[in-house]
């Protein structure tokens, strides 16, 4: 148990940092595991967690607020068949984690269970990288990138009357440890600049946004991403001053390439997670092998995209992050596992196991999720649709994943008559059924785009980092949100 | 950490916010205790207790702001974070508008006794709440042999909360709240597993519904939704269940705050004084409702709780203003943020509003959707049932209702007489006339 300096791997070093900076022992570790398994739970993991978020933002041509929040502690969860018992501690001290340890233990009852007797770190790949780690970088070097896109973006039209920009970094020290003698630590940067404007003509306003993100550091905010945040803020706000409602009712959408992701978390990614289909309420329940979608369409969830929003080098109850087929050629492949499930299913887990923080459960969620390109170009799917919808940007979606009801919010798009894009269209809901719209997937874009903002899901209270991503995809019917035709 | 070594935390860091350079600081230091059990195939799923604090340090350090938050409570930890929090705190840009409020708006203070602490909530036993998970579990299970499963979940929590300003404002809020919730889903046999779910919150123990009730009614809710089906695009009479219409008070009370007129981000900016709704929408921000959810003696700033009418007979009365922007627009702050908000409630429930509905919708629930505040459009999925000559036809779904604002508000005819009790918004089952919704 051990560890001696001189003959330190440097897997081992690491290791050794990471329980210096949460001061706490491999020892002290095990103990606590004892006493989370001592009522007879089947396996029991500790989460231990420091973050700090840093945000920063201009308003009214000022950078003139700063924000800060640090969190510090460490979750115990004991498991017992599907059971799970809970706690946390924000004081990592002995006394204070087998307190802890102690309520969790309650969920079982049974005869008492031995801690590993050793415990082996794991050596993770690293998918986020970064040159400067972002407690290095002080506020007066982040300053100018907000000052620069302001200008850029009061420069670049003149109906521009309000700007606000906004940038966030974050820092996560992560470490776990697992009665099955496994020991992960991650370190997980987050940033997020964002733009936002108000533009005014003849007396109407009209509001938008646009934001880049990512597991990156500041080397991701080039000269080019200055630029675009400006640009694009600006350009989607003004062209709401064109857009119409569309005449509400069934219609053929096309989904740009990009953010239209969100309709695979919605319509299919919620409903694959393992915890809902064990349950038997989601619409996918018993459905695997089946086919669900035309040949040409699959779908995964990932989490090894370098840098992504939802990439993990390792998921939150220290397994092993992957790509996950959800859909291959039409047929439903795989759920989203956790420990649980995959324990309920026999299957292994697939890295899908995921937390806000060491303040909650893990639960099966989503990380990146998008389907893989398909054998036609975006041009030849717009100019396959008489009367319909060009979906390209979105604020939110929800789903009832037992119904399989699921819906998306278009901030713009445009309309496509007779094969053309015409009339920019504005705020309008999609609604739509999971299973239905997938079958209706007709045409799959060779075109696939990852999301580039940041987008967080929310399940159980929970919200957790994701990315999404889309070829340009045509549905072929599916309500739109408009008035009366 | 009992109270008095709080306050005396809460003192040391703002003296040493103040010795490391801050001007002024706001220090606001919150503790929870909660507990959360939930139920599922006869057997507990999951259960959770914790123990939280919360740290929060505003700075006004010679016109300069920033706002921090810890929950490491380590004095030689707080050191240096409380001296890295000023240090970054230079580099910002003056802001002449960020003081601490005047002093002149903590005068006043009610002393009133809220009943938001009810004491029987920390006497709660694990048993107890075994008891009432199992219970309400069961009921949704007796309901029907079509279910398939029932989760059963109750928590509660005790906050307690303290506040220090150093230019004389210093308060102490303790709260308590339960909840009991029971998500249903059936079998449609034709390979959809319709859902739905009941829920209460409440500050008292003793006004938790009976655990069957909710668990009944979750079941029942579920079991109504088999066969939903999308019916035709047109204009139809709205009833919007009160569990459902606090979603469209939300799209209103965006760009009533003042942070949304400053910013030119409200569709009501320059609508004070005029005609926003329908001449029966009269709202009251209330903070002193016995047992009230969002009921406080003082707000978020330290502002003293008032009551006021913020629309009357559909006219804006006033916007919610806090200090900040309050001072940018010249206004004089009243508070930012909603505690409970009242209505002037009708005289029958949504059940008798129904029969005189010839096509209608009834709406159960929003699905997803979202409101622009600078433009007042809005778009939102919905569930619920059809209403034809008077009576319940089909269940429906995957339908959207869009509109704006202003004109669907004017559509407004009757308001229900059951105020929607857990939530701050206390809102009622609503009828709108002739509205457009999307569907086939």
């Amino acid at each position: 148990m051990s560890l001696n300096p001189k003959e330190a791997s440097p897997l081992e070093a690491k290791l050794k940092e990471y329980l210096e900076h949460f001061g706490v022992g491999l020892e002290t570790i095990r103990q606590v595991l004892a006493v989370a398994l001592e009522k007879g739970g089947d396996y029991a993991d500790l989460y231990f967690q420091h973050s700090v978020v840093n945000h920063l933002v201009l308003e009214d041509n000022a950078v003139n607020r700063a924000f800060t929040n640090v969190d510090y502690g460490v979750g115990i969860r004991v498991v017992r068949g599907d059971q799970t018992g809970y706690s946390f501690s924000e004081i990592i001290e002995p006394e204070a984690m087998k307190s802890a340890a102690r309520t969790a233990a309650a969920i079982a009852s049974g005869k008492r269970r031995l801690p590993p007797a050793d415990m082996t770190p794991r050596s993770l790949p690293d998918q986020y990288p970064i040159k400067t780690p972002w407690e290095d970088v002080p506020v007066e070097r982040k300053i100018p990138f907000l000052q620069e896109i302001n200008s850029r973006v009061f420069a670049l039209d003149r109906r521009v009357i309000k700007s606000r920009i906004s940038f966030s970094d974050e820092t996560s020290f992560i470490l776990m440890a697992t009665s099955d003698g496994r020991l992960a630590f991650d370190f997980q940067p987050m940033t997020q600049l964002a733009a936002s404007c108000t533009a005014e003509e003849n007396g109407r306003r009209e509001q938008n946004h646009f934001d880049l993100a990512g597991r990156q550091g500041i080397e991701f905010y080039t000269p080019e991403a200055v630029e675009r945040l400006a640009n694009e803020a600006v350009r989607r706000t003004v062209a709401l001053f064109e857009a119409v409602k569309p005449a509400g009712g069934e219609m053929a959408v096309v989904l740009a390439a990009g953010s239209s992701g969100i309709l695979l978390h919605e319509a299919i990614g919620h409903g694959m997670e393992a915890d809902f289909n064990r349950k038997q309420i989601s619409i996918f329940s018993d459905k695997i092998g089946r086919p669900v979608a035309e040949k040409f369409v699959s779908i995964v969830d990932d989490g090894t995209n370098p840098h992504l929003r939802g990439s993990i080098n390792v998921d939150d109850e220290a397994n092993d992050s992957q790509k996950t087929f959800l859909v291959e050629n039409g047929v439903l492949c795989s759920y989203l596992h956790d420990r649980i499930s995959a324990r309920h299913y026999r299957v292994r887990p697939t890295g899908s196991g995921r937390r806000e923080s060491f303040r909650f459960m893990v639960l099966p969620r989503m990380r990146n999720t998008y389907m893989l390109p398909g054998p036609h170009t975006s041009e030849e799917i717009v100019r396959s649709v008489k009367r319909g919808l060009y979906a390209e940007t979105f604020a939110n979606g929800e789903v009832y994943i037992g119904a399989g009801d699921f819906t998306f919010y278009v901030k713009s798009g445009a309309l496509i008559e007779n094969g053309k894009i015409t009339r920019p269209v504005k705020d309008i809901n999609i609604i739509g059924n999971g299973p239905k719209v997938l079958s209706q997937v007709v045409m799959v874009g060779d075109d696939l785009r990852m999301a580039e903002g940041g987008w967080t899901c929310g399940k159980n209270g929970q919200g957790v980092p994701v990315s999404m991503g889309l070829p340009t995809v045509k549905v072929a019917a599916i309500t739109v949100g408009g008035m009366c035709g | 950490m009992d109270n008095k070594h709080r306050w005396d935390l809460a003192g040391w860091v703002a003296e040493r916010a103040r010795q490391a350079g801050a001007g002024d600081v706001a220090v606001n230091l919150g503790v929870s205790r909660e507990v959360e059990v939930s139920h599922r195939d006869g057997k507990v799923e999951n259960l959770k207790e914790s123990a939280q604090n919360t740290l929060q340090l505003e700075i006004y350090a010679s016109g300069r702001y920033s706002a921090h938050a810890t929950n490491d409570l380590r004095r030689q930890t707080l050191e240096k974070f409380i001296a890295s929090a000023v240090a970054m705190t230079r580099y910002l840009t003056e802001d002449p508008y960020r003081r601490l409020p005047d002093p002149s708006l903590y005068q006043g203070r009610s002393d009133a006794d809220l009943q938001i602490h009810d004491p029987a909530i920390a006497t709660l036993t694990i048993e107890e709440r075994l008891r009432r998970v199992r219970e309400a579990e069961a009921a949704a299970r007796a309901v029907s042999d079509r279910i398939i499963s029932a989760t059963a979940s109750t928590s509660d929590a005790q906050q307690e909360n303290l506040k220090l300003h150093s230019n004389g404002f210093s308060g102490e809020q303790r709260e308590a709240y339960c909840t009991l919730a029971v998500e249903a889903t059936v079998d449609d046999r034709h390979g959809g597993r319709p859902e739905d779910f009941a829920y209460a919150v409440t500050r008292r123990l003793a006004d938790l519904p009976a655990a069957a009730a909710v668990g009944e009614e979750a079941a029942r809710r579920a079991l109504a939704k088999i066969g939903q089906v999308k019916i035709s695009t047109g204009t139809y009479d709205l009833l919007v269940e009160n569990r459902a219409a606090g979603r469209l008070i939300s799209a209103v009370l965006g760009p009533m705050s003042a942070r949304s007129v400053q910013q030119k981000n409200s569709c009501l900016d320059g609508k004070l004084g005029k005609k926003i709704a329908s001449e029966k929408l009269t709202a009251a921000d209330d903070p002193f409702i016995s047992g009230g959810l969002g009921s406080r003696l003082f707000d978020s700033e330290g502002i003293s709780a008032r009551k006021r009418t913020m629309i009357e007979a559909g006219v804006l009365k006033q916007f919610y203003i806090d200090n900040y922007y309050g001072r940018k627009l010249g206004w004089k702050p009243t508070g930012g943020s909603l505690s409970n908000l009242g209505f002037s409630l009708g005289l029958r429930p949504l059940s008798d509003m129904i029969r005189e509905v010839k096509k209608g919708v009834w709406i159960e629930n929003f699905i997803g959707g979202n409101s622009n505040a600078t433009t007042g459009d809005f778009s939102f999925g919905l569930m619920g049932f059809e209403i034809v000559d008077g009576a319940l036809a089909r269940p429906v779904n995957e339908m959207n209702l869009t509109g704006n604002l202003e004109s669907f508000w004017n559509r407004l005819v009757e308001l229900g007489s059951d105020a929607f009790a857990y939530s701050p918004v206390r809102v009622p089952s609503l009828w709108f006339k002739e509205i457009e919704l999307s569907g086939l």
